[in-house]
């Protein structure tokens, strides 16, 4: 992970945020995330954040889980420890059918979620910076990355010209990191606000 | 904007083929099954088919009936269509109560060994319930308030287009909405949820029972409810009609056939269970022709076409936003679904495993009936409910 300049542009109206990510886009500028207080439908698409492959690893851990119980259980009545059930057979299927469902459900709600976390960058004790304290209550936040072409005055201009309400650079860390927000303070060495 | 459907000259021809055929094939069935044995298919062909038909027809009263108890708005851009599908109820009940009429007191076919009890024990016990003239009443009182809820939601619906609404008028609209649809809950849930199968199906096979028979019934017939809408809505959209539904509602729908297929298979499973953990002669028997017998085939047929095929097509988010995967699938489902009532009523009647050439005809021609009876409901009105509250909901949806 890298400490990267950004800056950052606050918007407190949902109408005025689409037409501006759809002209940073169009103008070029790097869009590292929008933070929301709340999920706004077509975000993702006005973004231009490609499909998520959550589900296909979903499907992958659910039959993972199929057949991790119908072996496991298959083994334990057939070779391991036979025993008689009510004269039922030794591969009793309906039988294992709540018991594999179950463990399908299990395996992929389980792996989805910790998966999800992964690509989310949350864990416990893992800590990410943030950009904004009102990005969870009720600021969407836009968050764009500089490069060498694009500085940070132009940047600053363009933010203010479609509408963000309050507009500064920061230069943090992107990735997360596992520790406290308090001792991690240097890498909030530049803050400055800007007054749009 | 195309808003009013007019009926192509070539839905017609199919329909009146379609029709053609099942009454070809009800002329030749009444000749290939003159003898006491063969009246008895006769008969089992038309009463699976026609209660099959009735109750799909009806999942689109209970479609209504559910998005507008949930105070759903994203049905409404097509909600005409499963209007007009519901107003196939009328026409299908008054079919179904005249093949019960011939069953019950023509004494026609084998099918309802109730009918005579004496000397059986079980039938004795449960002739306060399965007996002519409650059959008959229920069967009566039944198909009755079902036409009548189903013309009732579908005339209010009707009436919103000539009204000049205010807010206050909208939220009364909603409101009367609610009340019909909750009559209709109730009224549905204590016929096709509980009682009317047990009476229709589960009792050709009258020594057996079984709770679940009723829910499983229903999860049946409303998949294949949601994939006729599904059809007739894929139908509209190729021909030009319906421009508010995108794929953002097939994707719904899309769902909803996904997650009722399952539905149907925890039922179909949860019945299955209990009776193989039991193991109970007098619950077996029902399982016996059909999972070790000659329908042995069908019924994991059944559990291939109905469970398997639309949880592998369905899962991927792509294919329920491709009108022609969901259209096949609807079509399979409701293949399925057809199958799965033959496997239900002919083990008890028909006996043996035989090719169903009579009932696949038969059913040919109900499909063709239903084709014709929507086509002509769909053009008596325009296809958006433009005053319905709800309307910009459905149009900006996204899911």
């Amino acid at each position: 992970m890298a400490v990267k300049k950004f800056v950052v542009g606050n918007f407190d109206d949902e109408a005025v945020l689409f037409p501006a990510v759809k002209k940073v886009r169009a103008a070029g500028y790097k869009i590292h995330d929008v933070y929301t207080p709340f999920p706004v439908h077509g975000l993702d698409h006005a973004l231009g954040l490609r499909e998520t492959s959550l589900h296909t690893a979903g499907f992958i851990y659910g039959i993972t889980g199929t057949t991790t119980a119908l072996s496991f259980m298959s083994w334990i009545f057939t070779t391991d420890w036979p025993l008689n059930i009510g004269g039922k057979p030794h591969f009793p299927l309906p039988a294992f059918i709540p018991i594999t469902f179950e463990l399908t459900v299990l395996f992929s709600a389980v792996g989805m979620v910790m998966t999800f976390m992964y690509l989310c960058q949350m864990a416990p004790f893992v800590k990410k910076h943030i950009f904004h304290p009102r990005q969870t209550d009720d600021q969407f936040v836009m968050v764009i990355e500089l490069t060498e072409k694009t500085p940070a005055a132009d940047v600053k201009a363009f933010l203010d010209s479609v509408g963000a309400k309050e507009i500064n650079e920061q230069t943090v860390e992107a990735g997360w990191w596992i520790g406290r927000f308090d001792r991690e303070d240097k890498l909030f060495s530049k803050q400055v606000a800007v007054n749009a | 904007m195309k808003d009013q459907f007019v009926v192509p000259a070539r839905l017609k021809t199919t329909s009146f083929v379609l029709l053609g055929i099942g009454l070809l094939t009800l002329l030749i069935g009444l000749f290939a099954f003159s003898d006491e044995h063969g009246s008895t298919r006769f008969w089992a062909g038309i009463l699976q088919n026609s209660t099959f038909f009735l109750m799909v027809a009806l999942a689109s009263t209970f479609f209504i009936c559910v998005t507008t108890l949930a105070q759903g708005g994203w049905q409404i851009a097509f909600r005409r269509v499963p209007e007009a599908i519901s107003m196939a109820v009328p026409v299908l009940g008054g079919i179904l109560l005249v093949v019960l009429a011939f069953l019950i007191f023509g004494n026609k076919g084998h099918i309802y060994h109730w009918l005579h009890p004496h000397g059986d024990r079980i039938l004795e016990g449960k002739s306060p319930f399965l007996n002519a003239g409650f059959v008959s009443i229920a069967s009566v009182i039944t198909i009755g308030l079902w036409a009548f809820l189903s013309i009732k939601l579908r005339n209010m619906s009707l009436a919103e287009d000539k009204m000049q609404l205010d807010h206050e008028g909208r939220k009364s609209l909603i409101w009367k909405g609610t009340v019909w649809c909750g009559i209709f809950a109730v009224v549905y849930a204590l016929s096709m949820g509980s009682t009317t199968p047990w009476l229709w199906l589960m009792s050709i096979d009258a020594h057996w029972f079984s709770t679940m028979y009723s829910w499983y019934t229903f999860a049946s017939t409303w998949v294949s409810g949601l994939s006729l809408i599904a059809l007739f809505v894929i139908y509209l959209k190729s021909k030009g009609y319906l421009p508010m539904v995108n794929e953002e509602h097939m994707h719904d729908l899309g769902k909803f056939m996904f997650a009722f297929s399952i539905f149907w298979a925890y039922l179909w499973f949860s019945q299955y269970m209990l009776i193989w953990y039991a193991n109970m002669p007098e619950e077996t028997i029902y399982f016996q022709p059909r999972v070790w017998g000659e329908f042995r085939s069908v019924f994991f047929l059944n559990l291939i076409i109905n469970f398997i095929a639309p949880l592998l097509i369905f899962m991927k988010r792509a294919t329920k936003r491709n009108n022609t995967i969901v259209a096949f699938t609807a079509g399979l489902i409701i293949f399925g679904h057809w199958l799965d009532f033959w496997q239900m009523v002919a083990p008890g009647t028909v006996k043996h495993l035989v090719f169903p050439w009579y009932e696949l005809g038969v059913g040919l021609g109900f499909l063709g009936l239903t084709i014709y009876l929507v086509a002509m409901q769909l053009a008596k009105a325009p296809l958006t409910p433009k005053n319905h509250p709800y309307l910009k909901e459905s149009i900006i949806h996204h899911t």
